[in-house]
């Protein structure tokens, strides 16, 4: 656990000497029982999702005439028919853009997020006089509902709104094509890089000033200081941010959703393709989405914790929804 | 690290002298420097311009909707009022968000609060996997809940119901809650349990009558955190409720109508919209400071 950190708290209780195997077992049946109830609950809420959404995504509804009554019937068969879909046909359009969109969307708004929260952290990092309210009005992108923050993205950039006033422009955001897309990028910087910016900050401020000052000291220019000093500390903290961002804008819905609109194809996520066939009561399809998206997430996540050493269970930062 | 570099004296100041004579800062460059006053006011009007444009629309009157001055002179609650109109169900919706994002909350921290005990503070097998397999599970994406469970619930009868907005939000607010709070039962120091022991207390008992009394601020951080995030929650109550009755107020906000089909009613969802995240606001206000703890809990101290 404190291997890619120095912050930790070194008192875990793992070093403590001499326990005696008697009291040992009794706190294990006692960390037993204060687990059960949330990892039931766990198990019920995720486990039995992912189960029925495996299931789910394997069965194919076929719909039919009966042809000695005439009545529509859906008979359920086994089989890797959503899974083919995402590849062949009509379908495998819908996915690769949605997919596309996904990728790109994370991509890009996770670049520009990252930089510009570094900015952020970079400046709140020095001792000032009004810091609260710094603070207080970096929170309010954060705390503002996703769904509320793409009512007033909708808003600012509708025909007539504030967007086009500014920019001395008549660009029509909400319809389809790279403006919907852009929309989308810009709400979500706005809302999630001064998250970035907090979480950055909170790993600024453990950096000792006497690594400064030594650099100082030896004449470091600024940038190299950053570079050399400053980014490198902060890296644990900044590979968290970077890792929950992502994982957020993988499984991004609501901005979207609200702000351009379920059905477009600009800016469909694998979330919204997945919503839309769910909506329609295709759950084998929406289920095989879904599935996907999953795996996408958890490979993301592995490669993540694996390659750059995302250390998450050493420090505990709460974050995205 | 420094000690490789070879330091070529290229920096635009006089290096050392600024903050010699006062009290070490951390800055690199001085702390007067204009630039940084002129970088705190673009982080701060960055962060609330948008924000400000909803309260300002929300403010106007509905006839100069489309004014995009900078205030909203003569200003006007006509949109507030039109906002919480009996045919919108907007009251409703803020209530059933009180509902769900409060029991939500309750429950999460009743049920999280023991397990988070035990994982940062009890020594036992597999402490570290269940730990890793807890914050594995709040990187779930809602979507993946939101299919099977959306089946389950329309072949039970739950649609149109506060329990089937509840239960799925327990799988994104428990792996969070579980997290901070070993986050902060970590941060105390584990002499506590030791002369609790001492003592003659039991494990339960030094976790009722010491550990828990002491953990309040954190728990109470737990609390705020896990019910924004409740409150935010959309995709969930957008896909398991169609009865405006149980439309949580995000929900049912976005889908407003205006008066005219075709045309969003802005100003009324502006309105809304302060409405809905005030609360929020005022939280961030009043424990700004326990927010940004509870958001980087681990990583300060």
């Amino acid at each position: 656990m404190t291997t890619t950190t120095s912050v930790d708290v070194p008192t875990t209780p793992e070093t403590k000497p001499g326990r005696p195997p008697g009291r040992r077992a009794g706190v294990a049946s006692f960390a037993a029982l204060l687990l059960s109830p949330s990892l039931l609950i766990l198990l019920l809420v995720i486990g039995y999702p992912i189960v029925s959404a495996l299931r789910l995504s394997f069965i194919k509804t076929v719909d039919g005439v009966d042809p000695d009554t005439g009545l529509v019937t859906h008979s359920s068969v086994f089989s890797l028919a959503n899974y083919i879909d995402i590849f062949r046909g009509d379908t495998a359009a819908a996915f690769r853009n949605a997919f596309w969109n996904t990728t790109t969307f994370t991509i890009v708004t996770v670049i520009i997020e990252t930089t510009i929260g570094v900015c952020m952290a970079l400046v709140m990092n020095k001792a000032f006089r009004g810091r609260g309210l710094v603070r207080a009005s970096i929170l309010v992108p954060w705390a503002i509902p996703t769904a509320m923050s793409a009512l007033l993205w909708r808003w600012i950039f509708s025909a007539d709104g504030v967007a086009n006033d500014l920019l001395r422009a008549n660009i029509l955001w909400t319809t389809e094509g790279f403006q919907a897309w852009l929309a989308v990028v810009i709400a979500d910087t706005w809302k999630t890089a001064p998250f970035i910016g907090l979480l950055v900050l909170a790993g600024l401020q453990i950096i000792p000033a006497e690594v400064y000052e030594a650099a100082k000291v030896d004449g470091s220019s600024a940038w190299r200081t950053f570079w050399r000093i400053t980014l490198p500390l902060v890296k644990p903290a900044l590979v968290v941010a970077v890792l929950f961002r992502m994982l957020d804008v993988l499984r991004m819905f609501d901005l979207p959703f609200v702000l351009i609109g379920p059905q477009k194809k600009s800016t469909q996520t694998l979330s919204l393709l997945a919503y839309n066939d769910m909506s329609n009561l295709h759950f084998g399809p929406a289920a095989a989405y879904a599935t996907v998206l999953f795996a996408y997430v958890a490979v993301v996540a592995y490669a993540f914790v694996r390659l750059l050493g995302a250390d998450i269970v050493g420090r505990g930062v709460g974050g995205g929804r | 690290m420094s000690q490789t570099m070879p330091a070529p004296p290229v920096t635009d100041k006089p290096v050392g002298k600024i903050a010699a004579g006062e009290k070490r800062k951390r800055s690199r460059i001085g702390d007067s420097s204009p630039w940084y006053y002129v970088g705190i006011a673009v982080i701060v009007v960055y962060c609330l311009a948008p924000f400000y444009w909803m309260v300002v629309s929300a403010l106007r009157r509905p006839s100069d909707q489309f004014s995009n001055s900078l205030l909203p002179i003569p200003a006007s609650l006509d949109n507030l009022k039109a906002a919480f109109s009996p045919g919108n169900g907007f009251a409703r919706g803020l209530l059933n968000s009180l509902i769900v994002a409060g029991t939500t909350t309750i429950i999460t921290l009743v049920i999280g609060i023991t397990a988070a005990y035990a994982l940062a503070r009890l020594d036992f097998r597999g402490k570290g996997a269940t730990l890793a397999a807890i914050i594995a599970t709040s990187m779930f994406p809602g979507i993946a809940v939101v299919v099977p469970i959306l089946q389950l619930w329309t072949n039970i009868g739950w649609i149109n119901t506060y329990q089937a907005m509840i239960i799925p939000s327990l799988s994104f607010a428990l792996p969070t809650a579980i997290w901070l709070l070993t986050a902060f039962f970590k941060q105390m120091p584990f002499e506590l349990e030791e002369a609790a022991q001492i003592d003659g207390c039991t494990p339960a008992q030094a976790f009722r009558r010491i550990i828990l009394p002491l953990a309040a601020p954190g728990v109470f951080t737990t609390a705020i955190l896990v019910f924004i995030a409740a409150w935010n929650e959309f995709i969930i109550a957008v896909s398991v409720v169609n009865k405006s009755e149980y439309k949580t107020a995000n929900v049912i906000v976005s889908q407003f109508t205006g008066q005219y089909q075709f045309q969003q009613p802005y100003g009324t969802q502006m309105a809304a919209g302060v409405v809905v995240t005030i609360p929020l606001v005022i939280a961030v206000l009043l424990f700004q400071r326990r927010i940004v703890e509870g958001l980087t809990a681990g990583g300060v101290k």
